[in-house]
């Protein structure tokens, strides 16, 4: 944009802060520079009309609340004007321990458009008169990313409108379409979910936001629906992958000096001749076969039978399945 | 969030931005030395002297002298005089105020952050501030190993050596060695120590759930000046080329591997069978790896691998047919004493996902 055209913004914006009735475009094109025109030249005028709609255009985008309305019941044209109360930040009294806070937080995203409106955000605190220490650190500081869905996903819970979006779970073969009142967006130990209801379905759902493919579609009028008042969002999610208690004990017989990763969270470790005993907390006693029998004959299961019984059947199924990979030299 | 607009569009929208901030920026801080703004706003002096050459010459409607836009100069110094009305910066918009509180959120989640306190007051004021903007329907919670990341990050504050006690996944080894600690950070919800490793002699990461003791050594912290830190923007694990590839064929209920691996190609093979590639940092982690995902993987290549899991899985079989040494397997273990288990360590549950 041209310098003269920052310039006509700029006073338009003023202009509009300043006048408490709503201004017609004629009143502006005659007030602020940069609008000069003959009315009466119809090329010309279309022109300004041109100029003029781009420039309102380019004010709401950058969060100008242009309003509309008519100075009189006599006027049918519109008029605009700013609020000046919808315009302005309202005051923001952060201590500097406070600012230095929002300071930080500015920097976590990595995802480059909400990075951008942070720091954009945190550039009206500056100008707010709110001074932030560019060093100041917390000791620990998350990466914040999220997923590309995210952006219109939680838009779209804001503003109450229903979305359709493919959706793949790595267990089924396609994607498969799915229509949603989304209610919130949530972060559960560092993997995004949105959380809503499921038009398909007729239920309460919650859907990790990488499994979304391609865009999200917003198909509903904003308003759309209610969420239910007081939704705990992330106890919909937490409920699907809450942490599971380790009541078994399994004994194992390990070759002295292998399978560190066991031994660090075996309940106890007795130190023999030819092998160590080590007793392992477990939940379910298929999942703990699998760890196990990732170390092969660095470790023995002892006891409970159920455990031995799945990684024996486990070894004899590996093993029968890469023989013949291994007879035939493998890639198939 | 940004709407796509063509480059020139986008700064443009930005200077608009700028010079809006711009007046209230200055008239909070009369006096304020060019330069000092520039730094601070973020553009070059002459690029700020630029904007408030425009801003001279921009005002209310008459345009006279008495309604421009006007400033004092005082050498290096500039003091706004007269501010035409825009003496307030614009209200956030919606994807700021977003993207600040949940910012700000996930801060005041993290644990063992210090000064949480002051998170969560800034959060209330800047929740506040944006009013309906942030009814903003996002929700954080992040693992709460709040003791362990703590004490990391007291000994990381120190600012001395650290000897730690370090699990290494790939090798499924125990090790100690001395790192001269950069700084802590929590991607993807776990934490991490990023360090110089002098075993290593190079920065590495270190999980905060693989590091079993941590030691701090009378020496200070001496991080080598070629010492850089990680760029993590696509996450912690980007597997080189120079690593060894596998493909593996995967039967439905493995598929969840590709979620949590970063995959070279996944595609689909006979029946409902996935053919995934992925980079591994050494063979004999994908031998336990294969083992552990169970009968419904197999290894397609490299051929030294499908050998490598065959003889493993024969090897252990015949262990089972000989008798068990030492005494018996007797006692039916202890308690519900579950403490020592880490039950969100992912080697442990991974299998189970």
């Amino acid at each position: 944009m041209s310098r003269t055209r920052t310039e006509r913004l700029v006073n338009l914006v003023i202009c509009l802060l300043s006048t408490r009735r709503f201004l017609t475009a004629a009143q502006i094109a005659a007030t602020v520079p940069g609008y000069e025109h003959d009315p009466d030249d119809a090329r010309d005028h279309e022109a300004f009309q041109r100029k003029f709609e781009r420039d309102k255009a380019e004010l709401r985008e950058l969060g100008v609340p242009l309003e509309t309305g008519t100075a009189s019941v006599f006027d049918a044209e519109p008029g605009y004007r700013i609020a000046r109360r919808e315009y302005a930040l309202p005051d923001i009294p952060l201590e500097p321990d406070e600012a230095a806070a929002v300071g930080i937080a500015a920097r976590l995203w990595q995802h480059a458009g909400l990075a951008a409106a942070a720091s954009s955000g945190l550039a009206k605190l500056r100008a707010a008169g709110v001074d932030v220490d560019p060093q100041a650190t917390l000791g620990l500081e998350p990466m914040v990313t999220v997923d590309p869905a995210f952006a219109p996903l939680t838009a779209a819970a804001r503003d109450r409108r229903e979305v359709s979006f493919d959706y793949r779970v790595p267990d089924r073969d396609a994607p498969s379409r799915r229509r949603l009142q989304p209610w919130g967006v949530v972060c559960w130990r560092g993997r995004w979910y949105v959380v809503g209801h499921d038009l398909d379905r007729a239920a309460t759902r919650c859907f990790r936001l990488s499994r979304v493919v391609g865009a999200v579609r917003v198909t509903g009028q904003p308003g759309g629906y209610q969420p239910p008042a007081g939704v705990d969002l992330i106890s919909h999610v937490a409920r699907w992958s809450g942490p599971v208690e380790r009541a078994g004990r399994a004994t194992v017989l390990v070759t002295p000096g292998r399978a560190a990763g066991l031994r660090r969270w075996a309940v106890s470790v007795t130190p023999g001749g030819a092998a160590d005993r080590l007793v392992l907390p477990y939940a379910d006693p298929d999942s703990l076969a699998g760890q196990l029998v990732g170390y092969g004959p660095d470790v023995r299961v002892l006891d409970p039978p159920e455990v031995r019984e799945a990684v024996i059947q486990r070894l004899k199924e590996i093993a029968t399945r890469h023989e013949d990979l291994a007879a035939t030299g493998g890639a198939r | 969030m940004t709407r796509p607009a063509a480059k020139g569009g986008r700064a443009s929208a930005d200077r608009l931005a700028r010079l809006l901030n711009l007046v209230p920026y200055l008239l909070a801080r009369p006096g304020i030395e060019i330069a000092e703004a520039a730094g601070d706003l973020g553009v070059t002096e002459r690029q700020l002297r630029e904007d408030l050459e425009l801003l001279w010459v921009c005002g209310l409607p008459g345009y006279g002298p008495g309604d421009l836009i006007d400033m004092a100069f005082d050498g290096d110094r500039v003091t706004i005089t007269y501010d035409a009305g825009i003496d307030r910066p614009l209200r956030l918009t919606p994807d700021e105020a977003l993207a600040l509180v949940v910012a700000l959120r996930m801060l005041a989640e993290t644990p063992g952050v210090a000064n949480r306190e002051a998170v969560e007051r800034a959060l209330a004021k800047i929740e506040d501030a944006a009013g309906d903007l942030v009814t903003a329907p996002v929700e954080v919670r992040l693992p709460a190993d709040t003791r362990r990341v703590q004490e990391l990050r007291a000994a990381v504050e120190s600012g001395r050596a650290l000897r730690i006690t370090y699990y290494t996944a790939a090798r499924d080894e125990t090790t100690e060695r001395v790192v001269d600690p950069l700084r802590m950070l929590m991607v993807g919800g776990r934490a991490y120590v990023e360090a110089w490793c002098r075993r290593a002699e190079a920065v590495r990461l270190f999980r905060s759930d693989r590091i079993d003791a941590v030691t701090e050594l009378d020496e200070p912290a001496v991080v080598p000046p070629q010492a850089r830190p990680h760029d993590l923007s696509d996450g912690v694990f980007r597997p080189s080329p120079d690593l060894p590839l596998i493909t593996l064929r995967v039967g439905r209920s493995e598929r969840w591997i590709t979620e949590y691996y970063p995959c070279e190609s996944v595609a689909a093979g006979d029946g409902d069978q996935w053919l995934v590639s992925l980079r591994v940092t050494d063979l004999a982690w994908a031998r336990r790896f294969v083992l552990g995902l169970g009968p419904e993987v197999t290894v397609v290549a490299p051929v030294e691998l499908a050998e490598q899991v065959r003889a493993a899985a024969a090897a252990a079989l015949d262990a089972y047919a000989s008798p068990v040494p030492g005494p018996a397997p007797a006692q039916p273990a202890g308690g519900p004493d579950t403490a020592a288990a880490p039950s969100t360590d992912p080697a442990m549950t991974a299998g189970a996902q």
